[in-house]
């Protein structure tokens, strides 16, 4: 398998609705601001790049089946072949791997990798209806089919299990909103407090509407290559992007109904022992298998032993802030059931940054320095690509470039990892990127 | 902040022309235009290997199944054992369980926005390996807590049966 890089990208700003550019031109917007980034023209580009990856959720939003097919025809990349990748909120975390997965093979040099999704087409109550068609429709959405709903249930009982606090999670949100203030795509952008998250209209006990993302429309693109990529890039532009290597790629799959999941063992990653679980049914309802299976394959790959230590930021996928926490065990940052104290400690935030609170640990290893999914919004087909994106500009140092200022600059990041998550942890997939100097 | 706002709807109304402006160089600026756009569809839906446990509803009986080889038992039916893919047997399951974990929905998709609050909550029966998603009635969903978890419940049928897993539902013991 061949090394793969990401070397260039671009988001269009996700909003709560952009009536004036459909889901063709929204991806346009993105690929024109990938492609000035490298200096390429649109002709040009349809002349080197290979082939095309495109990612969307769900057909019921655009109600326009083969809508890859569009959108690759209005970038003016036909004849060049493409096809779409669907898995959930993952949608996008699978379509980089599988960008990835074209030139390590050797099948394409320069691969585009686009998503988009336009959400704003129905009522919010509706399109909550269209997400949870993506879970078991004879025995759960029926009884109630609600992603915030399936989220709620698993949290209590992390907390029944673990005493992870509504004010823990409450810190996720805080922290997230915060960091978007200096994010220009990010949808909401705001200081708050742990007391303004558990004010907040109550959604399904405990999430209130400030622990959950918003829906949005947006799209996002970005450009993988191959060395010999790299090297038709430079005869094409005059210049080589820093690129950003990708080094490790993870996934898993866990059963769609949260009532299947197993109560057994925990998949171990190398730094853990089962001592340090004894007695722990899992994964239950309270974490999340395939992201333990994303991550440890991810890692196995890249050569990290001790995730904590050997990684710079992660942008991680928090459509909860629940889900956050969460998650801050599956990627083995810290031991099953500490995740509440791991955003307590300040150990996710940006160093620099002042959130309004005391942290005796604050800024060991940013976690969403972008804002997140909670605050930047969550176009489902965008969303995977867009965390590859913001991941190349911080191992790039170019943050400064595409946000206006350098507040969320990580400094001397050389490795990090996107996570893209979807269902109630149905597919999960971690990536793993280095800066490629 | 206090907001004196009128509710939005998305009752539109019927429109009947839209002028043009007379600069065809001033039509790239009339954007959007938005309609609205109905579609229903009535689906043909076949149960297939599941079937047994919609027909079991309508008699009052909460069926699960059972793999032979693994004794493995599933308490949301499967056809087949997830762990060795043979063909699983029907079994009546338990009517009383305790609820592993729950939530109150004060919102929802938009099918189940007139039912809220509710609460969602996952049932744990004895014997049984894995969980079943219900509706928990008689519980006050003002005074969610987490001491509700543990708390036994028993099996309400609906009498006129809708083929629907909401045709069983738990209410706590004791009720």
């Amino acid at each position: 398998m061949r090394p793969v890089y990401a070397v260039s990208g671009g988001v269009c700003k996700f909003a709560r609705a952009r009536p004036d550019l459909d889901f063709r031109g929204m991806v346009k917007e993105a690929y024109d601001y990938a492609l000035t980034d490298l200096h390429l023209t649109p002709q040009h580009a349809r002349e080197i790049v290979d082939g095309t990856i495109c990612s969307y959720f769900s057909d019921h939003f655009t109600r326009q089946l083969k809508a890859g097919s569009m959108v690759q025809d209005y970038l003016g990349l036909c004849p060049k072949p493409g096809k779409r990748i669907e898995g959930g909120g993952a949608t996008g975390g699978l379509a980089v791997q599988s960008g990835w997965e074209a030139v390590a093979s050797g099948r394409f040099d320069i691969c585009v990798v686009y998503g988009f999704e336009t959400m704003s087409r129905v009522n919010t109550w509706k399109g909550n209806e269209f997400i949870a068609l993506a879970s078991d429709t004879n025995f759960d959405y029926p009884v109630g089919g609600f992603y915030s709903g399936y989220y709620a249930m698993m949290v209590v009982r992390h907390m029944k299990q673990f005493g992870t606090t509504v004010e823990q999670m409450a810190l996720v949100s805080v922290k997230n909103h915060r960091n978007a203030l200096h994010n220009p795509y990010a949808q909401k952008r705001r200081q708050i407090t742990i007391e303004d998250v558990r004010r907040a209209e109550m959604v399904a006990w405990p999430l209130t509407m400030l622990d959950i993302c918003v829906m949005s429309d947006g799209a996002a693109v970005l450009i993988l290559c191959s060395e010999d990529g790299l090297n038709t890039l430079h005869r094409a532009t005059g210049r080589t992007p820093l690129p950003a290597k990708i080094t490790g790629v993870g996934g898993g799959l866990d059963a769609m109904r949260m009532a299947d999941r197993p109560h057994g063992e925990v998949i171990l990653l190398p730094h853990e022992r089962p001592e340090d679980y004894r007695g722990l049914k899992y994964p239950g309802v309270h974490s999340f298998r395939a992201g333990r299976m994303a991550a440890k394959t991810a890692y196995q790959m890249a050569g990290i032993t001790n995730p904590l230590e050997e990684l710079d930021f992660i942008e991680l996928h928090d459509a909860y802030t629940s889900s956050e926490v969460q998650t801050y065990e599956d990627m083995g940052l810290c031991r099953y059931g500490e995740g509440g104290k791991f955003v307590e400690s300040g150990t996710p935030f940006m160093p620099a940054v002042d959130y309004g609170y005391h942290f005796p640990e604050q800024g060991r290893i940013p976690i969403n320095p972008s804002g997140g999914l909670i605050a930047c919004g969550h176009p489902v087909g965008a969303t995977g690509i867009m965390q590859g994106v913001f991941a190349l500009w911080q191992l790039q140092g170019s943050i400064r470039t595409h946000f206006g200022s350098d507040v969320l600059q990580v400094r001397n990041a050389r490795r990090g990892a996107i996570h893209s998550h979807a269902g109630t942890g149905t597919y999960v997939v971690i990536s793993i990127l280095e800066r490629g100097d | 902040m206090s907001e004196s706002r009128v509710p939005e709807d998305d009752e539109g109304t019927v429109l009947f022309r839209v002028p043009l402006p007379k600069d065809p160089g001033a039509l790239k600026d009339l954007t959007p235009l938005i309609i609205k756009h109905h579609y229903e569809i009535d689906y043909i839906h076949s149960y297939a290997q599941d079937s047994p446990f919609f027909a079991g509803l309508a008699n009052q009986r909460l069926l699960g199944t059972r793999c032979g080889s693994c004794n493995y038992t599933y308490a949301t039916p499967r056809a087949h054992c997830m762990e060795c893919g043979r063909q699983c047997d029907w079994v009546d399951l338990p009517q009383e369980g305790q609820i592993h974990t729950f939530t109150v929905c004060h919102y929802g998709s938009e099918e189940f926005l007139k039912e809220t609050p509710f609460i969602l909550a996952l049932i744990e029966f004895p014997g049984v390996d894995t969980l079943f998603l219900t509706r928990v009635v008689g519980l006050d969903p003002q005074a969610s807590s987490l001491d509700w978890i543990g708390m036994r419940v028993k099996a309400r049928f609906r009498r006129l049966s809708t083929f629907r897993p909401t045709d069983v539902y738990f209410v706590p013991i004791g009720t």
